[in-house]
């Protein structure tokens, strides 16, 4: 039987661009990265991996990956294909995780996300393609323009003085002790074109055998870019390129390891559950009467002195309520300091899944000093409910089209003993006023969210006291 | 186009309407048997072309292609299905 070369399985039959021709890519003549699609591509055949294989798709040239290979994909935010293909392999490990990036993509703006994937030793495979410009945008100088080369925004040609060296990506992460296996091959000749082909296939195979990190950076043409004809491009390569980006193997460690079956990485266990002294479901169990309908659902914003415990306030709300089996979010908002700053922390409670975790139109409103009431007060929606401290807010609010719950909470805190414990009187009298929580769901979660166990018996007396206080 | 059966030397097929008249396999045949030719394309490119003659299958011209589908190569030998 003959054998026949020709385009791979893996690529699709019609490319269904927005616009041009749906049999042609979209790169310029004597791209580089046609060539390296093809080898991809013929890989992902003859490995039989292509059913299984998730690409991801920078920003850059090569965005349109998703148009050509036929395989899963992701397009990634600008420079983030490493950090979303980990989060892809942990949770697939039997998938096949590719990270295909450019220099503008992979070195500039995701230079962090690239250094701390490989520093994880992911199991994933990184194609970086390296042309020493970004390309996309018409040619403007990247972190690995040529020291001299002269781009859109280096007419003078890159200078050490002002620009600073190339930045050696292969030989960066070579220092790291995770990565595999990384080597620098370039797309020039048929020799060094058949070593992009092993390179391309040996670093899949090192990610099938889950052997960890892999990456190839493949020096690539881009004649519009360099404003050469494609020949030359290639030639440019030869003499320039490779000069400064020496090609060679940076690191392969893939002989000293074995190869092991795909380990699915379990994150959420019981045994988190108890280390962190969580209770590992629900208590669906306890039945709560259903509060009346103007605090069902309820948008809470809780406010006041950074120190009085405004946020565990929120925590405890919120803790309580997923216990509840409620959709639940929380999202704090403070200063930098400690204590003494303001404080404030949005939370929402509800029977449906939530939108948007920002509450700006509160239907509750907790107010723990005047600073914080005189500042939320007018968002509350009409018919809302505000709580506040009556023993440091000398004022009520000044609403009329709300319901108005005044405690003094740091006064029934001081006479149990800890003025911090205000906020467990709060929520005390939260609970009591809206029904939403019974009082055992909050006693029993409270020991999740009290770092300090021997006053959980103080906070959960703050509690009672503050329903005792409504209740009267 | 090749056709079902028996083919007793090797070939290329280039897609006229799929290059991009890079000229990369130009340069990089061995045996030269590829060359530019003097008409347009709808992309308005000078399409690659085969000399009818020459051609050892070696397959350097597709791996030297940026087009995934530009390039066919044939080696010698029973081909099973018509390939246009």
């Amino acid at each position: 039987m003959a054998k026949i070369i020709r385009k791979s399985d893996s690529f699709y039959p019609i490319y269904e661009h927005k616009s041009g021709a749906k049999d042609v890519t979209h790169y310029c003549p004597g791209c580089g990265h046609g060539v390296l699609h093809k080898l991809i591509a013929e890989a992902l055949d003859d490995f039989q991996i292509r059913d299984r294989t998730i690409l991801m798709s920078p920003v850059g040239c090569s965005v349109f990956a998703y148009y050509y290979f036929r395989v899963g994909n992701i397009q990634c935010s600008h420079g983030r294909a490493p950090a979303v293909a980990t989060g892809i392999k942990r949770v697939f490990p039997e998938s096949i995780v590719i990270s295909y990036q450019g220099d503008g993509d992979l070195a500039a703006i995701g230079g962090n996300n690239i250094i701390q994937a490989a520093n994880r030793g992911e199991n994933i495979t990184v194609f970086f393609v390296n042309n020493a410009i970004y390309g996309m945008t018409g040619g403007q100088m990247a972190p690995t323009t040529l020291v001299g080369q002269k781009t859109t925004t280096s007419p003078r040609g890159r200078s050490v003085a002002n620009e600073g060296y190339p930045v050696a990506v292969s030989e960066m992460l070579a220092t790291l002790k995770a990565p595999v296996y990384i080597e620098r091959v370039a797309l020039t000749d048929a020799k060094n074109t058949n070593k992009v082909r092993h390179a391309v296939r040996k670093a899949l195979q090192i990610q099938i055998e889950n052997k960890g990190f892999s990456l190839v950076e493949v020096l690539s043409a881009c004649p519009s870019g360099w404003k050469m004809t494609p020949v030359q491009a290639k030639q440019w390569i030869t003499d320039y390129m490779c000069k400064q980006f020496p090609l060679g193997v940076f690191r392969d460690t893939s002989a000293e390891i074995e190869p092991s079956p795909a380990v699915k990485n379990e994150f959420i266990s019981h045994d988190l559950f108890k280390k962190l002294d969580i209770p590992d479901k629900p208590f669906r169990a306890v039945k709560s009467e259903t509060p009346p309908v103007n605090y069902q659902n309820p948008r809470l914003k809780i406010a006041g002195f950074g120190g009085q415990g405004i946020l565990l306030l929120g925590l405890g709300i919120a803790q309580a309520g997923m216990q509840m089996g409620y959709q639940v979010s929380w999202i704090p908002s403070y200063g930098p300091e400690m204590r003494g700053g303001t404080a404030n922390c949005h939370v929402n409670l509800s029977n449906k899944r939530i939108g948007s975790p920002v509450v700006s139109q509160p239907s509750t409103l907790i107010a723990m000093n005047l600073p914080s009431l005189e500042k939320f007060e007018c968002e509350v929606i009409p018919g809302g409910l505000i709580i506040y401290d009556s023993s440091l807010i000398n004022r009520p609010p000044a609403r009329k089209d709300v319901e108005v719950l005044g405690i003094p909470a740091t006064k029934i805190a001081d006479d149990l003993g800890n003025t911090r414990i205000a906020n467990m009187v709060i929520l005390g009298a939260y609970i009591a006023r809206t029904s939403i929580i019974p009082r055992q769901v909050v006693v029993d979660t409270l020991p999740v969210f009290i770092k300090r166990k021997n006053l959980v018996p103080l906070n959960v007396k703050a509690v009672d006291k503050g329903i005792e206080y409504v209740s009267q | 186009m090749v056709e079902k059966g028996g083919l007793e030397k090797a070939k290329v097929i280039i897609r006229e309407d799929e290059c991009k008249g890079c000229g990369l396999c130009i340069e990089a045949c061995p045996v030269d048997v590829l060359f530019e030719q003097n008409v347009l394309n709808r992309m308005g490119y000078h399409p690659a072309g085969y000399k009818g003659e020459g051609c050892t299958g070696c397959g350097i011209c597709f791996y030297q292609c940026p087009e995934p589908g530009a390039i066919t190569v044939f080696k010698k030998g029973y081909v099973e299905e018509e390939v246009t």
